[in-house]
């Protein structure tokens, strides 16, 4: 496999910088022996990435990720989250509940060989293999927002598809209305699969899905690299869906099988708690959680507490073109 | 019953002790909030230094809270001298929790404070427990302790009510991962159930306070349950 190296998507000088920050600060906690005294006070390792950390991130060796060859996106019209905050501060609960655990605990994650299937209601199944992944559809570059449920959101560049061009090269039967995602079930590799402490108290695998016109809808991507690279794996290597008018939990990680259906699928937050996670989920700052408000989103960009911003939260994330698609529903409905 | 030999420390080891105490608890806060100013708190500085000023003000009062058991069990006067200090340490990293909640979360919308501490349960919660440990606080002074004489005890056994306030705070405010909090509140219940012989010297009107407390933890509960909107 060749991924050519685009010298436009080169890290920016403020990546570097950034790293250069974490790596700092990671010396310094080491010559305070802070670490380690964080973890006899810290009762909680998820609460929070940084000062409550139960385990140093020193002893794993990163994950490589490898630049792609793709289509440069010409919008850039808001500050972009610095990569090493969008590859350090996930939600991925199959490695530990805490905003730091993914990057701790997933550098050792498997990526290759890979098996995606496209199955179901569809004329023609696919199968892709790992490089599949990577070769079979044109690659571009689309900078999105992404809009936690937990009310902060990044601006992220990521590198992919869109996923209508897949279910299209697999003929959806005309009885096909719904489409489902998987996640990777492998408790070997993922923690919290094999403890229900870890993990969150989810049952795995983690499932999402979406309608089939919101799976069409060309905003709707899969999503293969970031910042010009392969993802890693805390950001769902090697394959993940990107749904920029919904909550982030919608846009599922490291997917191995797409099914279409005729009925709507169960979605992983939905089962957990059904009064506050809906099948939907588009963002939407006039339904509120129903614990916290939806109004407004803190945003992820580089910079300490005194320039930390709080915005509005937009309608559909301000991807207002999508909202043909739920003409005459009820939004507080289907929240 | 075997009695054991009370335990004593030299004064002055037990002087640098209790610094030591001092330096660590507060040089700690200074730090993370040191980190939070320079970027180095990870991707949410916000929300890390809210999550560190609140685990720490019910850590801290969690422990001030087992000093008096463990310091009757081991016969070691001494160790009680420690109980005021933590315990105003986890009333000083609650106002931390609180400031850094209506200065960075809510950046000073003072109207926004107020209505979130009354529509948000979790929020109303851990605002009453910070309410009961800032009474606690300044009731703490000798002068004013002397004064208050029985009423003093009877005060102080909120910090009960206030560490079970705190777990519930924490319980309500994450999504799924409910294992640590309830951690929390068991250890809060455990703690109660050990000084329960001293607790029941409480006069009626703390166990009317109590009540009332619990009859409104009950009720925010059921609007918790409510269907969505």
């Amino acid at each position: 496999m060749i991924f050519k190296f685009d010298k436009a998507n080169s890290l920016s000088e403020n990546d570097v910088t950034d790293e250069s920050i974490y790596k700092q600060r990671r010396d310094i906690l080491k010559k305070l022996g802070y670490l380690g005294a964080g973890s006899l006070l810290a009762a909680s390792g998820s609460a929070s990435a940084g000062p409550l950390d139960w385990f140093s991130s020193d002893k794993a060796e990163a994950f490589k990720t490898t630049p792609l060859s793709f289509k440069k996106s010409n919008l850039n019209l808001e500050i972009q989250t610095p990569e090493q905050k969008a590859t350090s501060y996930n939600n991925f609960y199959e490695f530990g509940t805490g905003k730091g655990d993914p990057v701790e605990k997933a550098q050792s994650f498997q990526v290759d060989p890979w098996s995606l299937s496209i199955e179901g209601l569809v004329e023609k199944p696919i199968t892709l293999g790992y490089e599949d992944l990577f070769s079979t559809f044109n690659l571009e570059e689309r900078i999105y927002r992404l809009r936690c449920v937990e009310a902060w959101s990044m601006v992220i560049p990521w590198v992919g598809f869109s996923l209508a061009s897949i279910i299209k090269k697999a003929q959806p039967l005309s009885s096909a209305k719904y489409v489902s995602f998987q996640t990777l079930y492998d408790p070997k590799q993922m923690p919290g699969q094999r403890s229900r402490f870890v993990g969150g108290g989810v049952d795995y695998p983690y499932v999402e899905g979406l309608r089939l016109d919101e799976a069409m809808q060309p905003l709707t991507m899969l999503s293969v690299g970031m910042y010009g690279k392969t993802l890693p794996p805390q950001n769902g290597a090697p394959i993940r869906l990107v749904v920029p008018w919904k909550y982030g939990f919608k846009s599922i990680k490291s997917i191995v099988k797409i099914v279409l259906t005729d009925k709507q699928p169960p979605t992983t937050w939905q089962n957990l708690a059904s009064d506050e996670y809906g099948f939907y989920a588009n963002v939407n700052p006039a339904v509120d959680h129903p614990r916290w408000s939806q109004a407004r989103e803190r945003r992820i960009t580089s910079g300490g507490l005194l320039t930390q911003n709080r915005i509005d939260t937009l309608p559909f994330n301000g991807y207002e073109e999508v909202a043909s698609l739920y003409k005459g529903m009820d939004l507080r409905k289907f929240y | 019953m075997i009695f054991k030999k009370p335990i004593r420390i030299g004064p002055t080891k037990f002087k640098i002790f209790q610094w030591m105490m001092h330096i660590v608890i507060l040089a700690w806060l200074i730090l993370v909030f040191y980190q939070g100013l320079t970027d180095q708190l990870g991707g949410d500085p916000v929300q890390s230094l809210l999550d560190f000023t609140g685990i720490g003000a019910l850590n801290l009062l969690v422990i001030s809270l087992v000093i008096s058991p463990i310091a009757s069990y081991l016969k070691f006067g001494q160790f009680i001298q420690l109980r005021r200090p933590i315990g105003l340490y986890s009333a000083f990293y609650a106002l931390s929790h609180l400031m850094v909640f209506i200065a960075f979360e809510l950046q000073f919308e003072m109207g926004l404070v107020l209505s979130e501490i009354i529509d948000r349960p979790y929020i109303t919660v851990g605002f009453t427990a910070f309410i009961i440990l800032s009474i606690l606080a300044i009731t703490s002074i000798n002068n004013i302790k002397k004064k208050m004489g029985r009423k003093w005890f009877t005060l102080h056994s909120l910090s009960y009510i206030a560490v079970i306030l705190g777990g519930i705070h924490y319980l309500w405010l994450v999504k799924s991962a409910w294992y640590e909090p309830a951690i929390y509140i068991i250890v809060s219940l455990l703690l109660i159930l050990l000084r329960r012989k001293k607790l029941q010297k409480c006069s009626n009107s703390a166990c009317m306070f109590i009540y009332t407390v619990l009859l409104y933890m009950h009720t925010t509960w059921i609007y918790r349950q409510r269907a969505p909107l």
